[in-house]
């Protein structure tokens, strides 16, 4: 699929040359990393004020934790082929459960995590049954499935509350400074840069996702099945189980992002993450995901949450603050990658069925 | 009730044709509905005639109920359906260009004063306004999925993020009200008439739209360019062209259904207005059977799966499930229907039918 590319195109020195010789994966997570290294030194440079610090940079960072966890999911879900819109609603839930188990409940950390897996778990084994052995379309199924989660979210407890159990708190508020990059305030004393446990959570999940889908077999199934299910099929990979275990992981992953968010907000309501299944996707593909399947990465998904996140700072910290704002800056910057990903992509086609 | 029994009745030829028939999922949803609610509490087919607080006739009860709310989601139902057809794909930002569609009414309406004594335009003026920006919207849609090649749901994430942020600003983030009684018609009731004005303006819309299938290519093009988009080509059709005019046509029905969901309220939440429809509508053209992937497809199907839905959503509100708790039954509804209508379900049930009828033959 994408890496025969590979020797279709002519040898050249050129620049244009050398990024025609990459894999589509390749290209489009180059073209998000540039514009998310320029965006962020032109505010830098620009805007200075809040971005010169690096603590900036690291509020990004906690604030998306839970979406770049969501993500990840939603990235090699669409590399299969097909999307889940229930991260969002499984989210809500898994927040809203783990808070009436830790307030109402007298229940631990450790059973509140455990019952976020379970939810996530859960989901993504129903879902994904249905979508590979049932051979329903994956939109309806997860569709179905947000549906439920955001119900069951009101069933399970219908108005937001904030938790209190002490060692949920005190995990809540941990913070892991980061040596090097704090600031001095106004009064002249230094604050450290930290992050949250979120963000070392996400990290890891990024780095065991890029190492799964780019070194082992099953990662590389998923490509396949992604790219062209009928060839696959005749290489011998087993199709249905791959789909299934990319919705598996994807569900895992919703519970896990849940927990997180759960982790950074403290509390739960029904209108936790709202619209974090389209944050998702439309980080997704600004890393490079193709909805058709068989192109994308999750570090390309990384820049995308950042991205998405440092655009809406910029916007608003140059005066366009009013709430509307954030809504059309998402969709602008959306519609510019989809626009970019669809010239690259064509141009890429004539170049290669000319030579 | 007498349609199941002639079901009974027939031989087995017509009841494979039945089975085959697109129709058949969503009317025996309806009717497995109805049979529901006729054991449970048949109060719920008691049509009641009265006077509503201006002193108008208005029949109401739990029918009028679902064919008043569902009117806006079979309007939208007729346009999914062709887009679905056409593109292979789904449009989600109906909600949000409902949004859009309703501030600009308003906008026009009201020409920026919150609280206008008078409407500063004629009713028709401003529809007509809200169709043009409604399908302008639809054409941004189309032409990204079309000449960008852009996957439809993906393309009209754009808006959906967008669209209820634009509607919020058209109107500079203000909520006008609309004191004129006459602009309240669209979705209430016309003096003297008891049945409510949603329902004639989605019959309308089905009248236009079968007559058009009937009549015009309108059915042949879109489902010849979602079947196979080369082939059509090389038949001579501009694909392209037939998309982009597919996501028009729904874009003139999101300014119909604008219309109505303004004028229920007389007024607008950018946030909550037509919430959610976008995945009604999306069900609907999924309960009528029509492959969501595109190619062909049945209009009659789609609608009566919209008015399934509303159906549903009814019959929910009235044994007291919260609106909040709403959706997690519908999604069970809705798994339970998709099982059941899954061509590999269907494609089990059908050889163990006929294995049991080897079996009774060899008896």
């Amino acid at each position: 699929m994408a890496k025969t590319d590979k020797n279709t195109t002519p040898a050249g020195n050129s620049l244009g040359a050398k990024l025609m010789g990459m894999t589509d994966t390749n290209l489009l997570l180059t073209i998000t990393v540039i514009v998310f290294f320029l965006m962020y030194i032109g505010a830098v440079v620009f805007l200075r004020g809040g971005f010169l610090k690096p603590q900036t940079f690291f509020l990004i960072l906690n604030s998306n934790a839970a979406l770049i966890i969501l993500a990840c999911g939603m990235s090699l879900v669409m590399i299969t082929g097909g999307i889940d819109i229930s991260v969002g609603g499984v989210t809500a839930l898994v927040s809203m459960c783990c808070a009436v188990y830790l307030d109402y409940k007298d229940g631990n950390v450790f059973g509140a995590i455990m019952i976020a897996l379970a939810i996530g778990l859960a989901f993504g084994v129903i879902q994904g049954l249905m979508v590979a052995y049932l051979d329903i379309q994956p939109f309806i199924v997860t569709l179905a499935g947000m549906f439920f989660a955001k119900g069951m979210t009101t069933v399970v407890n219908s108005s937001p509350f904030n938790v209190a159990n002490e060692a949920f708190v005190a995990l809540k508020t941990t913070r892991i400074n980061v040596p090097g990059l704090g600031s001095v305030n106004k009064k002249g004393i230094y604050v450290p840069a930290y992050v949250e446990i979120g963000v070392l959570v996400a990290i890891v999940i990024v780095i065991v996702m890029f190492v799964l889908l780019r070194w082992t077999k099953m990662g590389r199934n998923f490509y396949a099945v992604g790219g062209n299910k009928q060839s696959a099929l005749m290489l011998g990979i087993n199709v249905k189980r791959t789909k299934f275990l990319s919705h598996l992981i994807c569900g895992l992953l919703a519970g896990i992002g849940g927990f997180v968010y759960f982790l950074h907000v403290g509390s739960g309501s029904p209108s936790n993450a709202a619209g974090a299944e389209m944050d998702a996707i439309a980080s997704s593909i600004i890393g490079g995901t193709m909805l058709t399947g068989g192109v994308g990465n999750v570090v390309g998904t990384f820049f995308g949450v950042l991205s998405l996140s440092t655009i809406q700072n910029i916007v608003s910290s140059i005066g366009f603050d009013e709430a509307w704002w954030t809504g059309i800056t998402k969709a602008a910057m959306l519609c510019l990658f989809l626009l970019v990903q669809s010239v690259v992509m064509s141009v890429r086609k004539k170049r290669i069925s000319a030579s | 009730m007498a349609n199941s029994e002639n079901v009974k009745t027939s031989s087995a030829g017509s009841w494979k044709n039945l089975l085959r028939n697109q129709c058949f999922i969503p009317i025996a949803a309806l009717l497995l509905l109805a049979v529901f609610n006729l054991i449970v509490d048949p109060t719920f087919f008691r049509i009641t005639f009265g006077y509503n607080s201006a002193g108008n006739p208005v029949l109401s009860g739990a029918i009028i109920d679902i064919i008043n709310n569902g009117s806006e989601l079979a309007i939208l139902a007729i346009g999914m359906t062709l887009v679905t057809a056409a593109s292979g794909g789904q449009d989600i930002s109906v909600g949000a260009a409902i949004a859009i569609a309703g501030s600009v009414i308003l906008r026009v309406l009201c020409g920026g004063n919150a609280r206008p004594e008078t409407l500063e335009a004629p009713i028709i003026v401003a529809f007509l306004v809200a169709c043009v920006v409604a399908m302008l919207f639809g054409a941004f849609n189309g032409v990204l999925v079309a000449y960008f090649k852009i996957q439809p749901m993906i393309a009209t994430l754009i808006l959906y993020t967008a669209g209820r942020s634009i509607a919020a600003w058209i109107n500079n983030n203000e909520l006008p009200v609309i004191s004129d009684p006459k602009f309240a018609y669209f979705g209430g009731f016309i003096p003297g008439i008891p049945i409510p004005t949603p329902f004639f303006i989605a019959v309308a819309c089905m009248i236009v739209v079968g007559l058009a299938l009937k009549f015009t290519n309108l059915r042949l093009y879109t489902q010849s360019v979602g079947i196979n988009q080369s082939s059509a080509r090389l038949n001579g059709l501009n694909p392209e062209l037939i998309k982009v005019m597919t996501f028009v046509i729904l874009g003139l029905c999101v300014a119909v259904a604008g219309l109505i969901k303004v004028s229920r309220v007389s007024s607008i939440n950018y946030s909550v207005i037509a919430k959610d429809i976008e995945m009604d509508a999306i069900l609907a053209v999924a309960l009528g059977g029509n492959a969501l992937s595109g190619g062909k497809f049945s209009m009659a199907a789609s609608i009566i799966g919209a008015f399934v839905i509303q159906c549903l959503t009814t019959t929910l509100y009235k044994y007291g499930v919260p609106a909040t708790a709403l959706p997690a039954y519908k999604a069970v509804v809705v798994i339970l229907l998709v099982i059941v209508s899954a061509p590999t379900v269907r494609e089990y049930f059908s050889t163990l039918v006929k294995k049991m009828k080897l079996k009774g033959e060899v008896a």
